[in-house]
């Protein structure tokens, strides 16, 4: 009974020693500005992260290609938390600790960045967040970015479009993963500053097969106007779907940035007709006026994008694109990869031309995107049409 | 009132009838092997997915479909040969761990393979939505529970009238007395998995044009799968079937008429309500214990 | 005498482990790994007894895990509580929903059991993602730290001290447990039910008690783990947790103490491990189960124990 245990314990030790000398051992010789970045590449938000990594990886090889920053290459150092907030907070540590990287990028998801933001605020480590809810942001931490839109913007774009038309009663029907809770709570936050009353409110699994009968129960809601969907990736899809096999054609049907992708407009066919939403410009790049600033950013991450990947890029590979040359940019002002210095010149940033907006980043505004980094568009003829 | 009624209802019996096929396959392994397939849900994935992916490339439809089926029948052997098999006289905890292993296995290589995008398959005649008695249904939902319907007479002629059925029905009564009587039992579980991979497929392959289908399609449905095989009493087709529309139901009244947010608790709530008063099940046969 | 003494020197070398440990790991995240370890280790351990020793499925455990550490959060953030009455708040609500849940779900067995558990932690789940008004939603909470009479526990080495504890205190209360009346009567009624109930052993009463003390020590790992993080999402009551938890005990080995040490260890580690399998992990994953249940059904440490054992021979 006594050897083995003790067999063993002695055993575990010493492979644990081993695979941390090991680990240690693995220091790098060259000079390297460290990206450390953590990802949602697998699980529910995987939609969200792998076109991210994908993105990095790309812009990483490409700007080493073109000689690196300041003379240093980039190395990326990443990570994938499975869609799982404590596995994103371990690996942060494990970033910060063993990796000593100089940035970092990441958080795909509103609950991998909070679980992410405590420990760059200790560390002291500039982060630029990938997450999309305003909580992020809001209220400001010293060390914490972001470069997508918060989810408030999109209410407010998509109340902003429906004031202007005269609805003031609007259906909402939410998902109930962390993108579309948070939407959800935006947007009954900004109704009244529009004059919009939220007469139903219902919500769907994002892997909901059948949305009918949420969509049955809004129909029927007194003096409903319009319909608000908050979603992304397949659950907007279906619910399309289904308002398509309801007739519900009579009433207009919002969506958010979530569906904001190619891939939408093919999965709900000629039901999305009419359908509006706000978008990065990225989504509609070809139709840009040509003196838009955005224009050569957005077509040029088209054009490499597909070239490599050899699918559409989505938005949200733009969101990380966006954060890797913010920082790149930072760097470069800064002089070096001090992280007081970089953090600030993040801070200071004006008029950055990204894919997902132009950004003016201020000592109280981590963000730095305006509502006019959303473009309005409407689903014609199987294609979007930028409105007015 | 009634047409909203109708329209739950009929929300109800097309989600439910993905479960019931779902359902069947859980029974079929269970009875055959004692075993709780936690992988069932990725053979109707794999069924969609391959499918969706083989039109989408050019294939004409029936041949996609052939195919689709005939590959997930032959995942199924393989998962069956490779690693039930070794392990056939494991803990019932050993097993299911192996089944979730090889769920996570079968979903990681899709993901790899087929990637991560949400695919669709063209329903079979067309998507003009029937209206009937003021609520409309799809078309491709009579299609799932037409067939669901005729798979469950059809395994009710080969479990009744085949010696092959037989030799399945008798070895899931009594392992031992199958053998006896010269019934190669290794065969019959090999069998049996290739039939609820087959079944899994079709499964997977009818509701694809409603649901769309993606690399994570089968944790849900296989999930809510077992609750409505369990539901039906891991029995027989019947009850699989039963289980199955009850539960999809449940869920579209829940979602209609009380709080779409806790529908997909209407499961799992449904089946601790139905395991505490009734353990055995709605069909499920009364089982002695053997001491 | 001899079995006692092996189980004060088990005891013994995992405390002298757990004491040498931080001198040699490098920096402050192996401390994190080694901690989160000591955290899932304990509520292994205390699942084993239900799933190993009593032979008992659970495929809800996260359910508990995660009420605890909502309970702590929840109450320490939104009604200013301090967080050790919080945790026992949460240990005692924990307690008492697995005691009244107890009987009518341990009278099922095998895979009904299995699927009353996974019901009951699923349902948990999604209440925790759906209150977001107390909960934070899918979002996710944060957690205050945890203070104790103006002590505020804070950086690596203080939590790597708390979790050593813990974890040698579970380890020594299971220990005590498995050897005593009460454990063989557990083993009775893993071996065969009837049998023991016809031998005298309320079989009912210990089932229903070892299922409450695994769900109040999940609970409390989940409290203290919430501190820890700092961070919460209902991904930690969510079934995929429980199957990871289920899984460290049968890779682990089942009736085995140090086999849920070992196998915490293992699956804590691997997910750090596989990150150079980009893109791989999940099949790895899934591989590394199947693998290791077909060749090494009892477990890791039992199948070693047995191996060496024969060997002696």
């Amino acid at each position: 009974m006594f050897n083995p245990i003790l067999k063993k314990t002695v055993l575990f030790a010493a492979m644990a020693a081993a695979a941390t000398g090991a680990c240690a051992a693995a220091a790098s010789a060259a000079d390297p500005i460290r990206i450390g970045s953590v990802l949602s590449v697998s699980g529910p938000a995987a939609f969200l992260g792998d076109p991210e990594l994908k993105t990095l990886q790309l812009y990483v090889e490409k700007i080493n290609a073109e000689g690196g920053v300041l003379g240093r290459k980039l190395e990326l150092v990443h990570y994938d938390d499975g869609s799982d907030a404590a596995k994103a907070n371990s690996f942060t540590k494990r970033l910060i600790e063993s990796d000593k990287v100089d940035v970092l990028i990441g958080g795909t998801t509103t609950g991998a960045t909070m679980a992410m933001a405590p420990l760059v605020e200790k560390a002291s480590l500039p982060f630029i967040s990938l997450a999309g809810a305003v909580v992020v942001i809001d209220p400001v931490k010293k060390w914490v970015f972001k470069t997508p839109h918060t989810d408030r913007m999109a209410a407010e774009k998509v109340f902003e479009d429906m004031k202007k038309r005269g609805i003031n009663k609007v259906g909402l029907l939410s998902e109930t993963s962390g993108f579309g809770a948070s939407g959800r709570k935006e947007a009954q936050a900004v109704a009244a500053k529009y004059g919009i009353t939220l007469v139903a409110d219902e919500t769907y699994g994002p892997k909901d097969t059948d949305i009918t009968a949420q969509l049955t129960r809004i129909k029927s809601a007194p003096g409903v106007q319009a319909l608000f969907v908050f979603g992304l990736g397949q659950g907007p899809a279906v619910v399309t779907k289904n308002y398509g096999q309801l007739a519900m054609a009579s009433l207009p049907m919002y969506q958010s940035h979530g569906v904001a992708s190619d891939e939408y407009l093919k999965l709900s066919g000629k039901a999305a007709e009419g359908v509006r939403l706000p978008t990065p410009a990225l989504l509609i790049a070809g139709a840009l006026p040509a003196g838009d600033a955005q224009k050569p950013v957005v077509t040029n991450y088209d054009k490499a994008y597909k070239e490599r990947y050899k699918t559409e890029p989505s938005t949200f590979g733009g969101y990380a694109l966006d954060a890797l040359n913010l920082s790149v940019d930072a760097i470069k002002r800064a002089g070096g990869t001090d992280r007081e210095k970089v953090r600030a010149a993040l801070e200071s940033t004006k008029g950055f031309v990204g894919t997902t907006g132009v950004f003016n980043m201020s000592p109280l505004n981590h963000m730095g995107l305006d509502l006019s980094a959303f473009r309005m568009v409407e689903v014609k003829n199987g294609d979007w049409q930028l409105l007015k | 009132m009634l047409p909203q009624f109708l329209q739950f209802l009929y929300s109800g019996m097309t989600v439910g009838s993905s479960y019931a096929l779902a359902a069947l396959g859980f029974t079929i392994i269970y009875n055959t092997s004692g075993v709780i397939n936690f992988a069932q849900g990725e053979f109707i994935m794999l069924g969609g997915m391959l499918a969706a992916i083989m039109a989408g490339a050019g294939v004409p439809m029936p041949l996609a479909i052939v195919g689709a089926v005939v590959a997930t029948a032959v995942v199924g052997l393989v998962m069956e040969k490779s690693v039930i098999e070794p392990a056939r006289n494991a803990q019932v905890v050993s097993l299911i761990i192996i089944t979730i292993g090889a769920s996570l296995t079968i979903r990681g290589l899709v993901q790899i393979w087929l990637g991560k995008g949400t695919h669709s398959l063209a329903p079979f005649s067309g998507d003009t939505p029937i209206v009937l008695l003021g609520a409309s249904l799809l078309p491709q939902s009579l299609w799932v529970l037409g067939v669901t319907l005729a798979i469950v007479g059809a395994l009710a002629w080969f479990f009744g009238r085949t010696l092959l059925g037989k030799a399945m029905l008798a070895t899931s009564h009594n392992k031992l007395a199958a053998q006896l009587v010269g019934i190669d039992t290794r065969r019959v579980l090999l069998l049996s998995f290739g039939l609820s991979a087959l079944l899994g497929a079709v499964g997977g392959i009818l509701v694809a044009p409603i649901t769309y289908t993606s690399y994570d399609a089968g944790i849900m449905l296989g999930l809510k799968g077992f609750v409505a095989a369990v539901l039906g009493g891991l029995g027989g087709g019947v009850g699989a079937v039963a289980g199955g529309l009850i539960l999809g139901i449940a869920e579209a009244m829940t979602a209609g008429y009380i709080s779409s947010s806790y529908k997909d608790a209407v499961p799992f709530v449904l089946i601790l309500l139905i395991l505490f008063f009734m353990p055995r099940g709605l069909f499920g046969a009364k089982l002695s214990e053997r001491v | 005498m001899k079995c006692l003494q092996s189980r004060h020197r088990g005891l013994l070398i995992l405390a002298l482990v757990l004491a040498v440990l931080p001198l040699v790991l490098p920096n402050a995240f192996y401390v994190d790994v080694a901690i989160r370890i000591a955290l899932n280790a304990i509520v292994v351990i205390a699942l084993n007894l239900l799933i190993g020793y009593t032979g008992q499925i659970s495929l809800g455990h996260a359910g508990f895990y995660g009420l605890g550490a909502y309970a702590s959060a929840a109450l320490t953030t939104h009604f200013d509580w301090p967080p050790l009455a919080a945790l026992a708040a949460g240990a005692l609500a924990t307690g008492l929903l697995a005691w009244v849940l107890a009987r009518p779900v341990l009278k099922l067995k095998g895979h009904t059991l299995a699927m009353a558990t996974l019901g009951l932690g699923i349902i948990i789940s999604i209440v925790i993602n759906n209150e977001g008004r107390w909960t934070g939603g899918p979002d996710g909470m944060s957690v205050p730290a945890f203070a104790l009479a103006g002590i505020t526990i804070a950086g690596e080495t203080s939590w790597y001290i708390v979790a050593a504890v813990l974890l040698l205190l579970m380890t020594w209360l299971a220990l005590n447990l498995i050897d005593s009346p009460v454990g063989r009567a557990l083993q009775a009624i893993h071996g065969s039910e009837i049998a023991a109930r016809v031998a005298g052993v309320d079989t009912t009463r210990f089932k229903v008690r070892v299922f409450v003390l695994s769900a109040v020590v999940a609970s409390i790992a989940g409290s203290i783990s919430a501190h820890y993080i700092g961070f919460i999402t209902p991904g930690m009551a969510g079934f995929f947790h429980s199957i990871e938890l289920v899984t460290m005990v049968v890779v682990g080995g089942m009736a085995s103490v140090f086999g849920s040490i070992i196998g915490a260890a293992l699956l804590t580690i691997l997910p750090q491990l596989l990150q150079a399998f980009e893109g791989w992990e999940v099949v790895v994953f899934g591989v590394i189960l199947m693998g290791t249940m077909i060749f090494m059904p009892k477990g890791l440490v039992p199948s070693i124990a047995q191996r060496l054992r024969s060997r002696r021979k």
